[in-house]
């Protein structure tokens, strides 16, 4: 490969999107009436992400914020998860999170996953495309996930994940 | 006459040359994403000469079986060379007899080993003693044994610089310290500790000192009859041999007292169904089939190392971080973490506004392979404040150039990041 293109491996990696929501985080935070909180933790690079989350009375993501402390990949993604799912029912954001670990892992376009995922759930997706940069990276996938493997333990109400279990 | 005077007075020592030293490691002449391989990680694991790589290699190709006991000419050569390797280290380290030197899988089996059977002495109340800047394997340790029978861990404080005192040492030190165990060179941080005083200090108390020597056996002689550390344990593959090799060296009284650690083929010198007697120092302590040829790699590694003049490696790596920390400290919004008076080659860093994750990924996508993270000792990046470093660290084959392509490298991070 040449340099170049290994240039734009890095810069594929660290999209604008990603660095601003790495930098000025959404919903960053506690939400302070939770019905549900789970911590996650990566133990080989000390990153960790605390998730709290309130439900409405159908179920649905009403609130959803995160706390924590990690690389940008890690902080944009929970920032960006954030805003990608609320509103939806646990079901839903675990259709979700598998998704996005498509989307970080596999070399299904990110337009095919979207597809699959319909008219609610698939224009979400579109949002977080830039987390498919960390394809090139393998060492940073559970970088992306972290945050999204921490919501669904939440929601589960299964208290803490660990990206190394 | 001591190791040290020893290999002053050889004069076929080789002159220590940079450029000559790399051309006896393969591995840095290959590139990594078509960039010069900028290998900055050895405090992790050193690259190996082609002089290790060969007797590995030979070994297998000629002269493999098990040792002891075979009653073979291929057995008797391995053993024989098994043995000749625990000479070296024996000599290496200026113990007093190769009875000393017990092979182990690494320094964390080492310092484990220590744990499970010297540990077996202490009781309740009894106090044990690191300090701040332990890796996890000098902690982790210890807390078992705690929680197995009731001692009690004392961590002596370290100073904003990442230095231990040893009055601080000492403030912690009492009647009731049986063990001391310290680093004698942080890997986070590249602090070198003042062990020798430390062992007078913790002996003037009646306690026993374990010195995990990984990073200090790569930067300066080590002669522990002159230290008089009852332990040092350190590791094969931070010395520029193979992995899966460490050594405990520990007094001959002392690991006389210890009951073994495991127990297996080779430990012993008779087994009935009743009862089984302890084989002579120090198979005692290496149960089962031992790392025979990392064992003769290490051997071949330290005959590398003791090649060179040890004080010419230590004045080549001083360099590199007097250049290292200049450049540094050049570029805008960093924050070296660790400034002790004592270092050795390891520069740990951050950079405000850049994760030291992302950065470690854009570095190597110009050859360069740092670490980033706690580098097993979270409690340490604690008490800076930090939840990981970026920790570049350099060995006998570094070049000040290498530091201009870290430091380029770090300013290309900081373009795309910030």
């Amino acid at each position: 490969m040449q340099t170049a293109e290994k240039d734009r491996d890095i810069l594929s990696l660290y999209q604008e999107i990603i660095l601003d929501h790495g930098k000025s985080p959404r919903n960053a935070g506690t939400v302070e009436r939770h019905d549900c909180r789970s911590e996650g933790k990566n133990p080989l690079c000390g990153d960790r992400v605390t998730v709290t989350a309130a439900l409405d009375d159908d179920g649905r993501v009403a609130d959803l914020k995160f706390d924590g402390k990690g690389c940008a990949i890690s902080i944009a993604s929970a920032s960006m998860m954030t805003e990608a799912v609320k509103g939806l029912t646990a079901e839903e954001a675990k259709v979700m999170t598998g998704a996005v670990n498509t989307l970080c892992r596999e070399v299904t376009s990110p337009d095919a996953i979207m597809e699959e995922l319909g008219d609610e759930l698939g224009p979400r997706l579109k949002r977080l495309s830039a987390l498919s940069g960390v394809r090139q990276f393998p060492a940073r996938v559970k970088c992306a996930n972290l945050p999204w493997h921490t919501l669904i333990s939440c929601l589960d109400g299964a208290g803490n994940v660990s990206t190394e279990g | 006459m001591s190791a040290l005077a020893h290999k002053t007075a050889k004069t076929d020592l080789r002159v220590f040359d940079v450029e000559s030293v790399r051309g006896d490691f393969p591995i840095l002449s290959r590139t990594v994403h078509d960039k010069p391989l900028t290998y900055l990680d050895s405090a992790a694991s050193a690259q190996k000469p082609q002089s290790v790589i060969d007797a590995i290699r030979y070994q297998y190709e000629h002269e493999y079986a098990n040792v002891h006991r075979g009653a073979y000419f291929l057995s008797e050569t391995l053993t024989s060379k098994y043995e000749a390797a625990r000479e070296t280290v024996r000599q290496f380290v200026n113990a007093e007899s190769d009875r000393e030197i017990v092979f182990t899988k690494g320094a964390t089996e080492a310092i484990n080993l220590v744990a499970a059977t010297f540990g077996r002495s202490l009781s309740s109340g009894d106090e044990v003693v690191i300090t701040g800047l332990e890796h996890h394997s000098n902690i982790v340790p210890w807390q078992l044994l705690r929680d197995q029978c009731g001692i009690v861990l004392k961590v002596v404080p370290i100073t904003p610089e990442g230095e231990v005192s040893l009055s601080a040492v000492e403030s912690v030190l009492s009647k009731k310290t049986k063990l001391v165990a310290v680093a004698h060179v942080s890997n986070a941080l590249g602090t070198i500790l003042p062990i020798k005083e430390i062992i007078s200090a913790a002996h003037a108390v009646g306690a026993v000192v374990l010195i995990d020597g990984c990073q200090g056996i790569v930067h300066e002689h080590v002669d522990v009859q002159d230290l008089d550390c009852d332990f040092y344990a350190f590791s094969g593959h931070k010395l520029y041999g193979p992995n899966g090799i460490g050594v405990l060296y520990g007094k001959e009284d002392l690991l006389d007292a210890m009951p073994p650690y495991q127990g297996g083929g080779e430990m012993i010198s008779n087994v009935t169904f009743e009862r089984s007697e302890w084989a002579e120092l120090p198979a005692k302590f290496e149960a089962g089939t031992p790392p025979i040829v990392p064992a003769v790699g290490l051997g071949a590694a330290i005959d590398y190392v003791a090649g060179f003049d040890q004080r010419a490696i230590a004045a080549h790596e001083d360099d590199l971080l007097k250049y290292a920390t200049e450049q540094l400290q050049a570029l805008n919004s960093i924050r070296l973490i660790g400034t002790a008076q004592n270092k050795t080659a390891v520069a740990s860093f951050v950079l405000e506004g850049a994760h030291p994750h992302d950065l470690a990924t854009i570095l190597d996508r110009s050859g360069v392979c740092v670490r980033a993270g706690h580098h097993c000792a979270q409690p340490l990046m604690d008490s800076f404040g930090v939840t990981a470093t970026v920790r570049a660290s350099f060995g006998m084959y570094n070049t000040r150039e290498e530091v201009d392509v870290l430091i380029n490298a770090l300013g290309r991070a900081r373009e795309i990041l910030c």
